[in-house]
């Protein structure tokens, strides 16, 4: 058996289980963001009086952190009540951050465990070597009830990153190199296993990076075995007892892709569609890109060394005119660390705006929505049509250190000068 | 058995995501029908209002890609649309139809043979979708915890009279 199917296998209370196969599974941690105040009307429809267990349910404050409007705040209002009414141990307000990097960093996400939640980028938590998947406000609902969901075992597609990346590029190029081959659709319902040597050494943002974007194929979950990295990430922040599951030598994959990852250039995906990749080189070999608003955060590329290489290519420039640089740290835990290192003022000098952490403007909620006329560059994992604002607007993705360059020269901009990885 | 669909088809393209299906901008909404109004506000801004009485949703591959956000069924639903039929959906979006009691039709060839106006049956004894009353395509017959939940009404009631045998109601 795979890892995974291992981790289904054991939470569903059987000896075996493979790819097509239904189970009900125990769910380990259920987290509802606050988009799906819809999970608290389903539980009550459906007859819910108290979930489960109060010690596996949390909300998450952070797409609307702060509350932009009356209307979200109006739902946090209602969110709390159910929290206090369920007596929830764990719970995260506005002020704290993205819920895939708050769980970690809160100790609550483990290898070996399943952890269930509200939103499609919950494929992240496969850097811990833990099943993760998302789901919407019903489906929770009933795990609220039962401390159960249905899940039809997936296929699993082995995604092999070998060697070591060139000074310049980073998790988010080799991620984007993988959907350029892999497409939007091409692992709907299947999950995504990445090993090989660059991940072995990779660290654990690096690993929430490249996990985190295995939804925009349509995974249902990603893995990678955990390294010391991550174990030592966990200890650090939980006393749980965890297991880690190891997939089995005589596995059998449905499909393998392989990488030679010293061969990636700085990857851009270009408007509308998250897998239309090409290299920054070649995109912007015949035609400049003049871009309008940088953007570095999210639960992609929010995190402190994505805002370090920011820092490191912007110190000591000053902001273009008619040119925007929106930060917006993944979580607090995330911004302390760059005010302590400085990078906060570094960037800020640049000309940078700094927003509270969480979702911000990757999804068009608030803070540093786009025009029509925008044409941005940014570190989140989206550029559909409309997703940061206007419909007209053009959203190129990037890994950080594109984007800190593209914004110090107010045009898409390979980072090559720039030498370092991480 | 499920009753049979019939209806008029609005054609879409591939990879429509939930953003496009209910734009960020209102995901704040709670009330079902104000949620139906934006419904495929992103392809179109006038989706919804112009969307016909019947009208059955008719997409390429990887339908509903992107954010879980369940305001997307909702949207559709209360919209007004009977059931989307595509080549493939993606696969958050398919829990939180069928869970919502819209069918999701995964029929192949179905992008290239429809276009907007056409007549569309969804015939379940058949396992097919029948274009303008002469082309006959098969489609993907459900799994069987997506029909369970279907014939249901949805999974809220399938979890209601769980929970009422259970007498925990």
């Amino acid at each position: 058996m795979h890892a995974i199917e291992k981790i289904f296998a054991k939470n569903s209370g059987r000896k075996e289980v493979h790819a097509g196969e239904f189970v009900t599974a125990k769910v380990d941690f259920a987290e509802i963001n606050d988009l799906y105040l819809q999970t608290v009307y389903s539980f009550y429809e459906m007859g819910g009086k108290k979930v489960w267990d109060n010690n596996k349910v949390a909300f998450v404050f952070d797409h609307y952190a702060p509350a932009p409007d009356v209307k979200s705040a109006n739902n946090h209002s209602e969110m709390r009540k159910f929290k206090n009414e369920n007596n929830l141990k764990y719970h995260f307000d506005t002020e704290c951050g993205v819920c895939h990097q708050v769980m970690p960093e809160a100790g609550v996400v483990k290898p070996g465990m399943i952890l269930v939640a509200t939103d499609s980028h919950t494929t992240t938590h496969g850097a811990f070597g833990a099943m993760g998947t998302g789901c919407g406000a019903t489906d929770m609902a009933t795990i609220l009830i039962t401390g159960e969901m249905w899940f039809r075992i997936p296929e699993i597609i082995n995604v092999k990153l070998e060697g070591k990346t060139k000074d310049g590029v980073y998790p988010k190029d080799v991620i984007l190199e993988v959907l350029k081959k892999i497409k939007a659709d091409g692992a709907v319902y299947k999950a995504i296993d990445f090993s090989g040597s660059y991940v072995d050494s990779l660290n654990v943002p690096g690993r929430m990076t490249i996990c985190n974007m295995a939804v925009e194929m349509g995974a249902k979950t990603a893995y990678m075995q955990p390294n010391d990295e991550v174990i030592k990430y966990v200890k650090e922040r939980s006393n749980d007892d965890f297991e880690v599951q190891y997939t089995d030598s005589d596995f059998e994959f449905e499909e393998e892709y392989c990488f030679d990852v010293s061969k990636i250039e700085p990857n851009l995906s270009c408007p509308h569609s998250v897998d239309n990749v090409d290299t920054v080189k070649n995109v912007t070999k015949e035609n400049e890109i003049k871009i309008t608003q940088g953007y570095i955060g999210s639960c992609t590329g929010g995190r402190v060394e994505d805002f370090e290489v920011a820092r490191d290519i912007l110190k000591g420039h000053k902001i273009k005119e008619d040119v925007r640089l929106v930060i917006v740290p993944a979580s607090s835990e995330v911004m302390m660390e760059c005010i302590e290192k400085g990078i906060v003022s570094d960037l800020m000098k640049f000309g940078a705006t700094i927003s509270t952490p969480g979702c911000g403007a990757c999804l068009g909620a608030h803070e540093g929505i786009l025009a029509d006329d925008d044409v941005c560059i940014s570190s989140t994992n989206r550029n559909f049509p409309g997703r940061m604002g206007s419909t007209k607007s053009k959203i190129y993705l990037a890994s950080p250190a594109t984007v800190a360059t593209s914004v110090l020269n107010g045009k898409i901009t390979v980072p090559e000068e720039f030498i370092g990885g991480y | 058995m499920m009753e049979n669909i019939s209806g008029k088809v609005v054609r879409v393209g591939k990879n429509i995501d939930t953003d496009q299906i209910f734009p960020g901008k209102y995901l704040a909404l709670t009330d079902p029908k104000e949620i139906g109004k934006h419904c495929l506000e992103g392809v179109n801004e006038n989706f919804s209002e112009n969307f016909p009485e019947n009208g059955i949703v008719v997409a390429s591959t990887n339908f509903g890609c992107g954010s879980s956000r369940e305001h997307a069924p909702i949207a559709l639903i209360n919209m007004g649309a009977k059931a989307v039929v595509a080549e493939s959906f993606a696969r958050i979006f398919y829990r939180n139809s069928i869970n919502l009691g819209l069918p999701l039709i995964i029929c192949k060839g179905i992008s290239e043979d429809v276009k907007d106006g056409d007549t569309l049956e969804i015939n379940f004894e058949k396992n097919k979708v029948i274009v303008n009353s002469k082309l006959e395509l098969d489609f993907e017959p459900f799994n069987e915890q997506s029909m369970k939940i279907l014939k249901s009404g949805g999974i809220k009631k399938l979890m209601r009279d769980r929970l009422s045998k259970e007498g925990e109601l």
